[in-house]
């Protein structure tokens, strides 16, 4: 069981905290990219979500971005201070700024997301 | 006068009044005696209590903080910012015009009815269409209207066609719409001329295209010359052609959407047709058609039966109704008054000169500015500012600073697909004077951009506020006015 | 020699030296990228252009063939008001910075536009009774045709529920908004002139996300707002009040009475009737509404020195940002009208808004009394406002004939409608003196 970061190709994170519940949210580049943000429509416990359903949108003053789930489950946590406070995601996007915590199933759609070099790369090659 | 900066809840006096309306001539009735006590108001709604003088002073003040065509020139690409006609401010307010209901009877407003009939023939001749509704009041509802035209069309006709084919140039509005009319959007992607790809066409029209929505010359201020071919892939394969109106103002005289190949079309009124912006509306957006699609139109239809213009409500096909009564009677009287003025060969030379001026434009910003699509254009160009975007000045920054020099700045960061996009459109109606004047602007400020960045990314330093915080505004938004204790 | 146009300013100097500059022979060379098969090749066959003197000529005599409220008395509603509009109101609207600028995208030049929508927002909200507005919508049906979409996509239940007694082009309009975003839309019937609690309770599931009524409805007359409310609280549907502003001066405002969203048509104060366009809607809603709230709204914030002023706020709802997923496409708003209603609520203020309404009320009452003392049956069993139903002894068509030969545009004709074929819908505004409402009880006394 991998307890380390992972991320998908649509910039977000995500971070198992136990066997079945993972932490998500969006990359430090993802949040650069949207500036200032003014709003999370975030996703409601008890929502189940397939890998790559929209979890939510996050509004900038000339954005709004979907935001995805990186692996299938059940929405247990929200993290309710964006409401007030959505500059978080801004100041720490891998702390202070998480967005849902999940209950999943499946552990293996994990190994199928990107690991932080893989990621990092990803970012290069967009910026060439 | 600019210094001012009072609500108009703030100037409010409790006693004062800025009407004086009748007293009572009937018998008194007592409030809590007709009306159920819960049903009536607990307390008052707390409006400014002013004099009429005060009230004069207030609005003329905040007018005096705001910019107009009249104040002067303003190159707001895909907005078609043209002189608003005096004349048909005042034909729209005669009594004839403004004072009638839209339910007293038909006999009675025979005048109104003749302009709508007149106009609906006037416009389908200038789009080539057979057939036109003026009831949307804006282009978004014209949009909309036609893809529900489509979405009948195609049901009528026994086919589930669910998707709606958008350039990816096209404004936001095509893809919210075709969500609204409950079609499924794809994007077509341009190719490096800034045109509709052919291949990419090809690749995603198929059984389930409903329709094609494009706008021609397109958002990039381009003529999509392979039109007629475009036209063909969408037809054959049973999809509609719906035209984007939003830059007729190319094209009067020398083309139509229905030459070129379009079923459905809609038109802003306040765009080609010189109806005031009004600060953000209202305006109008007819839908034009095909004879094969009129029987779809929105209900009710102006028709004339000999002498007699009258109002048909009951055609068995129609979409049903769009908007209340019969469109924006108002600002359709001033689009009426406007072709009236210009006729054919106005019209005509509107085009010319307004496509004259932008190229115009555009070459002579063109050594300053980076151009992405250096053909001729037709109304309107875009530039980007991606030279002056490494200089570590970005298209806001440019905008910000055209504003100390008196002009209202072009559209940027649109169309999406150019980089730090500055979209000019100049219109027909200004001199060449003053074209040139701005061209000397644009020039001095890209200069700026070398010498004293500091002084673009700092503006603007003559208007009455600087730049807003917008960030403030949306995270914690105070909408309303609330008087402080 | 080409025709000259006043509002085309290039010479042929200044065509010959911008052509030269490009490098190009003749206008045509302009075109040159369309292709031959679509070149129109004859002149459009539209009228030929008129001057000013006799365009104005023509014009004021299309516009004599339509009778207009200066020359004959209405008493014609339904939805569109001869109202009194205060002389200051086209004074201001007049102003060209005002009605020749574009949308305040660029707030440094917009202050006066922003600030004037800011403070029609809250007077909107002190009418209606709700935490915010927006800039204003095309018309109070389409705005109700919004309020649904709202409600659908937001509580993702599949139906809404709409009054009888809801003007009958707001439901048409509902009707073919609900085909595109694909919801259903049931209709509660009425008892009488209003809504049936027990046919809309009955109506009302989980599956509903919205009940709709008017207030005052159709028929003049008042909704019991707080018993509706119930039925939709129970359900977990949204409560979405359409409703005159001019009422709500005297009225509950319908946010007090458990409104989710406001909406409606801001006519009755400082708009013309202009043959049904352009008017105005209004769109209110509660503070949880706020960020799903269609059409432009306007924010107060402050520059870099802490100066106040007014932009553009919450514009990643809106559809230039969304794109596809945006839950409306308006664009526009009705900004220099909603200006003009703002202008005229200025001028009534707080006391003078109630002393027109009551006005209405009164000359309403009046004309009710006169018509029951001669035996015409009054339809409304609730209190109205300024709107009331009476039965006539011949079908409206007749009476309506009879009035206009006396000078009046009669009530609306509700044969159709409601199956009541005799009914007249009669509008009592401020507008109407008693001499006149006599009159008007004198031809219709004089049918049978």
């Amino acid at each position: 069981m991998t307890k380390t970061i992972k991320f998908t190709i649509k910039h977000e994170w995500i971070v198992p905290l136990t066997d079945n519940r993972a932490r998500i949210g969006i990359t430090d580049f993802a949040q650069q990219e949207l500036g200032d943000i003014v709003y999370v429509e975030n996703a409601e416990v008890d929502d189940k979500v397939n890998a790559g359903d929209s979890l939510g949108v996050i509004e900038s003053v000339k954005a709004a971005s979907d935001f995805y789930a990186p692996i299938s489950g059940t929405i247990v946590k929200v993290n309710e201070s964006l409401e007030d406070e959505p500059e978080k995601i801004n100041s720490d996007p891998y702390e202070a700024g998480w967005l849902v915590e999940i209950e999943f199933t499946d552990p293996s759609e994990l190994e199928q997301l990107l690991d932080e070099a893989a990621y990092q790369n990803l970012i290069a090659e967009g910026e060439e | 006068m600019t210094t001012y900066n009072k609500m108009i809840f703030e100037v409010s006096q409790p006693g004062r009044i800025g009407v004086d309306l009748p007293t009572s001539d009937v018998d008194p009735v007592t409030l809590t005696d007709k009306f159920p006590s819960h049903l009536l108001r607990d307390s008052e709604a707390e409006l400014p209590e002013v004099s009429e003088l005060q009230l004069m002073r207030h609005y003329t003040a905040l007018s005096n903080k705001n910019y107009g065509v009249d104040s002067g020139f303003y190159p707001l690409g895909s907005c078609t910012m043209k002189y608003n006609p005096k004349v048909n401010e005042d034909i729209a307010r005669l009594d004839g015009i403004s004072r009638i209901h839209p339910y007293q009877p038909e006999e009675t407003v025979q005048g109104a009815l003749q302009l709508l009939y007149e106009l609906q023939a006037d416009l389908a001749e200038i789009t080539g269409m057979d057939e036109v509704s003026l009831q949307p009041s804006a282009g978004a509802q014209g949009e909309w209207t036609g893809l529900m035209i489509a979405k009948h069309y195609h049901k009528q006709n026994g086919q589930n066609r669910t998707k709606v084919l958008v350039p990816d140039s096209a404004h936001g509005t095509n893809p919210a719409t075709a969500a609204i009319a409950g079609f499924e959007t794809v994007t077509i992607p341009s190719n490096e001329a800034g045109l509709v790809d052919l291949a990419e066409l090809k690749q995603h029209v198929n059984e389930e295209t409903a329709a094609l929505m494009l706008t021609n010359p397109n958002t990039l201020g381009l003529f999509e010359k392979d039109i007629v071919e475009i036209a063909q892939v969408v037809h054959e394969a049973g999809g509609l052609l719906y035209y984007d109106g939003a830059n007729a103002n190319a094209i009067l005289g020398r083309t139509t959407p229905g030459k070129m190949g379009f079923d459905i079309v809609h038109l802003n009124l306040h765009k080609t047709f010189t109806t005031p912006h009004g600060g953000g509306g209202p305006g109008a957006g007819p839908v034009g058609v095909t004879k094969e699609l009129a029987p779809y139109l929105p209900i009710p239809r102006v028709e004339k039966n000999g002498d007699q213009y009258t109002l048909n409500t009951s055609e068995k096909l129609s979409i049903g109704r769009v908007k209340g009564y019969y469109g924006n009677f108002g600002i359709l009287a001033r689009a009426y008054t406007y072709i009236r003025t210009m006729g054919p060969d106005g019209l005509y030379q509107v085009s010319e000169s307004a496509v004259l001026h932008a190229n115009y434009l555009k070459k002579r910003l063109e050594p300053y500015y980076a151009t992405p699509y250096p053909q001729v254009c037709k109304h309107e160009f875009v530039l980007s500012g991606s030279k002056q975007k490494k200089l570590g000045v970005r298209t806001l920054d440019i905008a910000k600073r055209l504003l100390d020099f008196g002009y209202h700045p072009p559209t940027i960061y649109f169309p999406l697909n150019v980089e730090e996009g500055l979209m000019i459109e100049p219109t027909e109606t200004e001199t060449k004077e003053t074209l040139d004047a701005f061209a000397d602007t644009m020039i001095a400020i890209a200069k700026e951009v070398e010498n004293d960045p500091q002084m673009v990314l700092n503006a603007p330093h003559t208007t009455v506020i600087g730049r807003l915080d917008e960030t403030k505004a949306s995270r914690k938004p105070i909408l309303r006015y609330t008087k402080e204790d | 020699m080409t025709a000259r146009f006043r509002y085309l300013p290039d010479t042929i100097e200044d065509q010959q030296a911008m052509l030269d500059f490009l490098k190009m022979d003749s206008l045509d060379d302009l075109y040159a990228d369309l292709p031959k098969s679509i070149r129109l090749t004859e002149p459009l066959t539209i009228p030929a252009a008129l001057p000013e003197s006799l365009l104005v000529k023509k014009m004021h005599q299309l516009a004599g063939r339509n009778i207009n409220a200066n020359q004959y008395s209405y008493f014609l509603g339904a939805g569109t008001y001869d109202h009194f509009i205060p002389s200051v109101v086209n004074h201001v609207i007049s102003r060209s910075e005002f009605y020749t600028a574009y949308t305040p995208y660029q707030p440094e030049i917009s202050q006066g536009e922003l600030q004037a929508i800011f403070e029609f927002q809250t007077m909107v909200c002190e009418l209606t009774g709700m935490d915010v507005a927006n800039s204003s919508m095309y018309d109070g049906f389409t705005a109700v045709a919004e309020a649904a979409a709202l409600a659908v996509t937001s509580t993702k239940r599949p139906k809404v529920i709409v009054a009888e007694t809801v003007h009958p082009e707001t439901r048409a309009i509902l009707a073919t908004n609900a085909e595109g975003l694909e919801y259903t839309v049931n209709t509660a019937e009425r008892t009488g002139d209003i809504t049936s609690l027990t046919c809309l309770a009955e109506q009302t599931d989980e599956q509903t996300a919205a009940i709709i009524v008017q207030y005052p409805n159709f028929l003049g007359s008042i909704e019991d707002l707080a018993e509706i409310k119930k039925i939709a609280q129970d359900n977990g549907a949204l409560f979405i009040v359409s409703a005159n502003p001019l009422a709500l001066a005297v009225l509950q405002a319908p946010g007090k009475l458990g409104a989710d969203i406001v909406v409606g048509d801001m006519q009755p104060l400082g708009i013309p009737m202009s043959f049904g366009g352009p008017h105005c809607g209004y769109f209110a809603a509660t503070k949880k509404l706020m960020r799903k709230i269609p059409g432009r709204i306007v924010g107060q914030s402050n520059d870099a020195d802490g100066k106040r002023g007014f932009t553009l706020a919450l514009q990643a709802r809106e559809q230039h940002i969304r794109r596809e997923r945006a839950s409306s496409n308006i664009c526009s708003n009705q900004a220099l009208n909603a200006l003009a209603s703002a202008v005229c609520m200025s001028a009534l203020g707080k006391k003078g808004i109630q002393q027109m309404a009551k006005l209405n009320i009164e000359k309403a009452d009046y004309l009710a009394n006169q018509l029951r003392e001669k035996g015409f049956p009054i339809h409304n069993q609730s209190a109205f406002f300024n709107e009331f139903v009476v039965e006539l002894p011949v079908s409206t068509k007749d009476a309506n004939q009879a009035l206009f030969e006396a000078g009046f545009i009669g009530g609306f004709d509700l044969s159709g409608i409601y199956s009541l074929d005799t009914h007249m819908l009669i509008a009592v505004t401020e507008q109407r003196t008693k001499e006149e409402i006599d009159q008007f009880v004198a031809v219709l006394g004089a049918l049978s």
